[in-house]
């Protein structure tokens, strides 16, 4: 797995940049925004308390007090998703952020000292081989299922591959001109690391991490489809789905709305990633899963 | 080439190492009791103990890891706990739907997925590029179960053109083999397909811009002798790779798969055994499943000297 | 397309079955699992049973019990044999019945007064007690909880405490051991050799008549593909059809749907008796004021045509039938007068961990919905999601409730295993012996003692009323009502038999 690596942004102007994303980016980070921004201010967009339950209203038609309808606990569909959005974006964001910084510390470490790379690489090695969503449900399992557990089950699997991207970096730059004088020069490693090596990952990273943060809210998805998710009394996308799927047939839109949510926020973000991509090394032009 | 594969092989080892720790302490040291679920609704607190003291589960944490390592050595994976037959008699017969629908997503993903990304980088720009990039995004921004769920509704229930769920041996009964493996098999290549023809639109568009390349055409090759003697060549290697890391991922879609269509697959009997804390078989089929995913990628490293004769190991 | 719905090649009928749940443990005396002991009722026999009048049939054997009530004596009909070509004896069946009494409640009550247990003849065993012991007969014929079901003495010899490996019995089916996959599918064959009990079907009493050839249980994990499945042909007959999707199968004229477990289902709530704050009654009471059955059942179930308001503990349509003391539970709740027990009680806001099942479709409403209206009561609720089979470990731990312990949490029994005070598991009051959340309740263990030496039902039904009172009163558990689930079933099947759990004599298939 050769992954390229880019150094230093391409100086490109704004005119050069849209034509090389196009239009779908921008509509890509318009549609983000929104969904942010909904989930943000979800307190006052949303017409009604989330988990709020009326037996008598279960399952209804949308209406003019329930725009998309409710579910079989007589909750209202839209609330659910506005706030359901919270939570994905949560456990997308939140599991990025570990991800990243733990797979960037590992791999940095990784990368520059050889005696810690060969132990380090096998406990990755070994971290990728397990099939990720196993051993999500496992720990969720085997934990309990909270919002922590779940992300933490996520992350796991996800840091081998930051480590691998990180180290590889790590190990073409050392062998760099500057990054060998300042070596030579007595600078600290610590210092080395952060202020040489680290640097040339946030590129790659950057991209790496969009992946990671459209991967990780579909995961939650596929946990709670699985009975290893978060209560539903805390609504996400994927539990939402998860619990109205037997309606499938009866009331689809229980599933669609969600669905439809969670389909163009992981769209959005991808494109976005696509589009990062493209921007900082049209030669990387490479996914790497 | 033979040493480069023994350094492979042995390499292998520490990683299933890890794989065999890591699975064995996830297990014990977090709450869970095969016992309790063993003993069912009305069992006593007492009941359970001699339950527990009867499975072994009593005895120190090394002394259960040493006797698993052991017996795995020579080649007994163990017996369930909560079924009590043999883990490899579990194993053997669940796996076989699980390969199949493997074999049939990967052929499918690679005969949809190529042509696709190879019409993309040809048509580079154009509404079919654009096309089939939004097409691949799109695949895997849906969860799998909702594709499953449309793919059943269309096909199986408005067109009635295929049954709903099941499986059926291919040896048994071959017409009913395939009729059951089309839906989920197309369900899985969903994300497949996106990955591949991305893949492969990727690292055409590099090679198509590499000097040999140019040169190729320079020499007044048509484009299609071009794109297939040089290009496509070329871009298999990377493709290879997509494959090779994509099958993680095709066994979490197989999980999710099996239980939309009902296929007694390997898939299923890992998530029954966690949620049964059939410690045994949990830890048999995650080496396994680890032990598949390593010999894979293995195989795929070692395909890629086949691919692209500048790469000589 | 014809060709994929092809038939096999010989004229066997095979009902294929979708069971609530994947069999996995074979032995009826290791687990209560309603699917071990559905699965036990095809491959294994019973000595006696019952009927849907809750009156004891002769089955293996016809019994007579001396006017003393000390002696009973029990002789096996003739041509009775094991799947194995063996004959049926009396040792074997008295192996049988001592290692079931090492397990099952009212097994250990009748051990308690037993003075010997022994063969008088070739086809005749008797069972002498030191003391009368009405409930005998019931103990011996009730058909869950652990049943009590006849294995050949080699195989019920092992020791009760380890799963028997040998599944050979005298039932109507047989199992086939080549095509048994753990979790996903059992096939059974009609046992030639077996000799149908005289008298029609009731129940589980009366003539089993096997009607098919083949009966095959498969397992689907997802009740959308199950219903799909039935709709197309593919699946013969399914055990629950969730009712909000009846709809679906209304008007098609290739299944029915019916309610085959007439009596029903209950579902309850129990909590923790060793920690605050149900270790206060008052408390207790709160919480039971706080939740309307018919919130709880709405949210389950949705169709009021599928359950059953019903402040009754032994079930509603059974003999022991009484309401006492449950007017807050029948009637909607009764927030004000839960928050006043609460302030009475000083409740001090300790969180109340309430376990969550996220797995098992019928036990995925009562926690949400009960979240909230305790919540409503001033209760501080932590509600934790977690699968079934975490929940059934951890309900067995007596550790605090911060501390990887519990508070509450719901589950549900099959009417005629609530309907008898002595086949209750949850009315025991022994403390750390009683069932999870281990009350000490000496009231309650000596109204079971006074009932179960009372002969008489008049009597009996006394005693029952007073216990009704006293659980509602000291809160041993939460009664939340009845339901019925639907079945259904492709018309090709005639013949479905009513029963409280599924069975597969009297079928036929077109």
């Amino acid at each position: 797995m050769a992954e390229k690596t880019m150094r230093g942004a391409f100086p490109l102007s704004t005119r050069q940049l849209a034509a090389r994303v196009g239009a779908a980016p921008i509509i890509a980070a318009v549609v983000l925004s929104l969904i942010i921004l909904a989930a943000i201010f979800a307190p006052f967009i949303a017409p009604h308390d989330p988990i709020l339950q009326d037996p008598v209203m279960r399952l209804k038609p949308p209406s003019g007090d329930f725009p998309l309808g409710t579910d079989n606990f007589g909750r209202d569909l839209l609330s659910r998703v506005i706030y359901g959005a919270r939570v994905s974006l949560v456990i997308g964001i939140g599991v990025t952020i570990m991800a990243v910084v733990l797979g960037l510390a590992i791999g940095l470490v990784s990368g520059f000292f050889r005696t810690a790379d060969a132990i380090i690489m096998r406990i990755m090695d070994g971290l990728m081989a397990m099939p990720s969503v196993l051993l999500a449900i496992a720990i969720v399992s085997l934990m309990g299922a909270s919002i922590w557990t779940v992300m933490a089950a996520i992350t796991i699997p996800e840091i081998p591959r930051v480590v691998r991207l990180v180290r590889s970096i790590v190990l073409t730059a050392r062998e760099e001109p500057y990054v060998e004088a300042a070596i030579a020069l007595g600078t600290s490693m610590p210092r080395v690391l952060w202020r040489h090596l680290m640097p040339n990952t946030f590129a790659p990273l950057t991209v790496q991490a969009t992946y990671v943060c459209a991967s990780a809210i579909l995961t939650e998805a596929i946990l709670s489809f699985l009975g290893a998710g978060v209560s539903t009394e805390t609504p996400t996308w994927g539990n939402i789905m998860a619990e109205a799927r037997i309606y499938f047939r009866l009331k689809p839109m229980l599933i669609l709305w969600p669905g439809l949510a969670l389909s163009l926020c992981i769209l959005s973000i991808n494109l976005l990633g696509d589009a990062a991509r493209d921007i900082l090394d049209p030669r990387m032009g490479k996914r790497e899963d | 080439m033979p040493i480069y594969l023994l350094r492979r092989v042995l390499a292998a080892i520490p990683v299933m190492l890890v794989v065999a720790v890591f699975v064995f302490l996830l297990l014990r040291l977090t709450p869970g009791d095969p016992a309790a679920i063993l003993a069912g609704d009305m069992a006593t607190p007492e009941q359970l103990d001699r339950i527990r003291e009867s499975l072994g589960l009593n005895d120190p944490l090394l002394v259960q890891f040493v006797r698993w390592i052991g017996a795995l050595l020579q080649g007994d994976f163990g017996t369930s706990l909560i079924s009590n037959k043999p883990v490899i008699d579990l194993v053997a017969d669940r796996m076989w739907p699980t390969i199949w629908i493997a074999i049939i997503t990967l052929s499918l993903s690679v005969a949809i997925a190529v042509p696709m990304g190879v019409l993309a980088a040809w048509k580079q720009g154009s509404w079919v590029d654009h096309l089939v990039m939004t097409f691949s995004v799109l695949g895997f921004s849906i969860p799998v179960f909702v594709i499953g769920y449309l793919l059943i509704k269309l096909f199986a229930i408005d067109l009635k053109w295929l049954p709903v769920q099941g499986y059926k041996a291919p040896s048994d009964d071959f017409a009913g083999f395939a009729a059951r493996a089309v839906l989920p098999a197309l369900t899985l290549a969903s994300i497949y397909i996106a990955l591949i023809a991305r893949m492969t639109r990727a690292s055409l568009l590099d090679v198509l811009n590499e000097d040999y390349v140019r040169t190729a055409r320079a020499k007044g090759l048509t484009e299609r002798r071009v794109l297939f003697r040089h290009a496509l060549r070329n871009a298999a290697v990377p493709v290879m790779t997509v494959i090779g890391t994509g099958f993680a991922l095709l066994i979490s879609g197989v999980v999710v798969t099996e239980s939309v269509y009902n296929i007694p697959g390997l898939g299923r009997l890992t998530v029954d055994s966690i949620f049964a804390r059939d410690y045994p078989v949990i830890q048999a089929l995650i080496l396994l499943t680890s032990g598949v995913y390593v010999m894979v990628n293995l195989l795929i490293d070692l395909s890629y000297s086949l691919l692209d004769p500048r790469i000589r190991y | 397309m014809a060709l994929l719905s092809a038939l096999p090649a010989a004229a066997e009928t095979t009902i294929t079955a979708v069971m609530h749940s994947g069999l996995r443990v074979m032995d009826p005396v290791i687990t209560t699992a309603h699917i071990t002991r559905d699965n036990a009722f095809m491959i294994w026999d019973t000595l006696v049973a019952v009927d849907s009048d809750f009156v004891v049939q002769p089955q293996m054997a016809n019994f007579d019990v001396s006017e003393d009530g000390l002696t009973y004596t029990f002789t096996l009909r003739d041509g009775l044999k094991w799947h194995d070509g063996g004959e049926v004896t009396p040792a074997d069946c008295i192996a049988s019945i001592k290692r079931w009494m090492v397990r099952d409640g009212g097994g250990q009550m009748i051990n308690d007064r037993m003075e010997s247990l022994e063969a008088t003849g070739d086809k005749t065993f008797v069972l002498k007690l030191k003391e009368a012991f009405p409930y005998t007969l019931q103990a011996m014929a009730k058909p869950s909880g652990l049943a009590l079901f006849m294995m050949p003495e080699r195989i019920a010899n092992t020791p009760a405490d380890t799963a028997i490996t040998e599944y050979i019995g005298s039932g109507p089916f047989k199992l086939v051991e080549d095509e048994f996959q753990p979790g996903v599918k059992v096939v059974y064959e009609k046992f030639d050799d077996y000799v149908p009990a005289p008298g029609p079907q009731s129940w589980f009493s009366g003539a089993k008549d096997v009607k098919v050839d083949r009966v095959e249980w498969v397992t689907m994990p997802d009740a959308q593909t199950t219903i799909n499945a039935l709709m197309n042909g593919e699946v013969d007959y399914v055990e629950g059809v969730p009712v909000d999707l009846l709809p679906l199968l209304e008007g098609l004229d290739n299944v029915k749907v019916d309610v085959l477990k007439k009596l029903g289902a209950v579902t309850i709530g129990r909590m923790n008796f060793l920690h605050p704050p149900f270790d206060n009654k008052k408390i207790r009471q709160a919480a039971l004021k706080a939740i309307s059955q018919e919130d709880v059942l709405t949210a389950m179930i949705g169709n009021p045509d599928y359950f059953q308001v019903c402040g009754a503990i032994f079930g509603c349509g059974t003999p022991f039938e009484f309401s006492d003391g449950s007017e807050s539970l029948t009637t909607g709740g009764d927030i004000e007068g839960a928050k006043k027990l609460l302030e009475e009680a000083g409740y001090d806001g300790t969180p109340i961990v309430l376990m969550q099942p996220t797995d098992v479709a019928t036990l995925t409403a009562q926690p949400i919905v009960a979240a909230q209206a305790l919540r409503n009561a001033g209760f501080n609720v932590d509600l934790q999601p977690m699968d079934w089979q975490t929940l059934v470990t951890r309900r067995a731990s007596q550790a605090k409730p911060s501390e990887g312990g519990w508070n509450l949490f719901f589950t549900g029994w099959i009417v005629p295993e609530v309907s008898n005070p002595l086949a209750s598991i949850m009315l025991n009051g022994r403390g750390d012996k009683a069932w999870f959340g281990w009350p000490t309740d000496p009231e309650i263990e000596a109204m079971l003692n006074d009932f179960a030496s009372t002969p008489d039902l008049e009597g009996q039904k006394a005693i029952a009323q007073k216990i009704q009172a006293h659980v509602m009163d000291n809160v041993n558990y939460i009664h939340l009502g009845q339901y019925f689930a639907p079945s259904g079933w492709s018309t090709s099947l005639k013949g479905v038999v009513n029963a409280p759990f599924p069975v597969f004599w009297g079928v036929e298939k077109e």
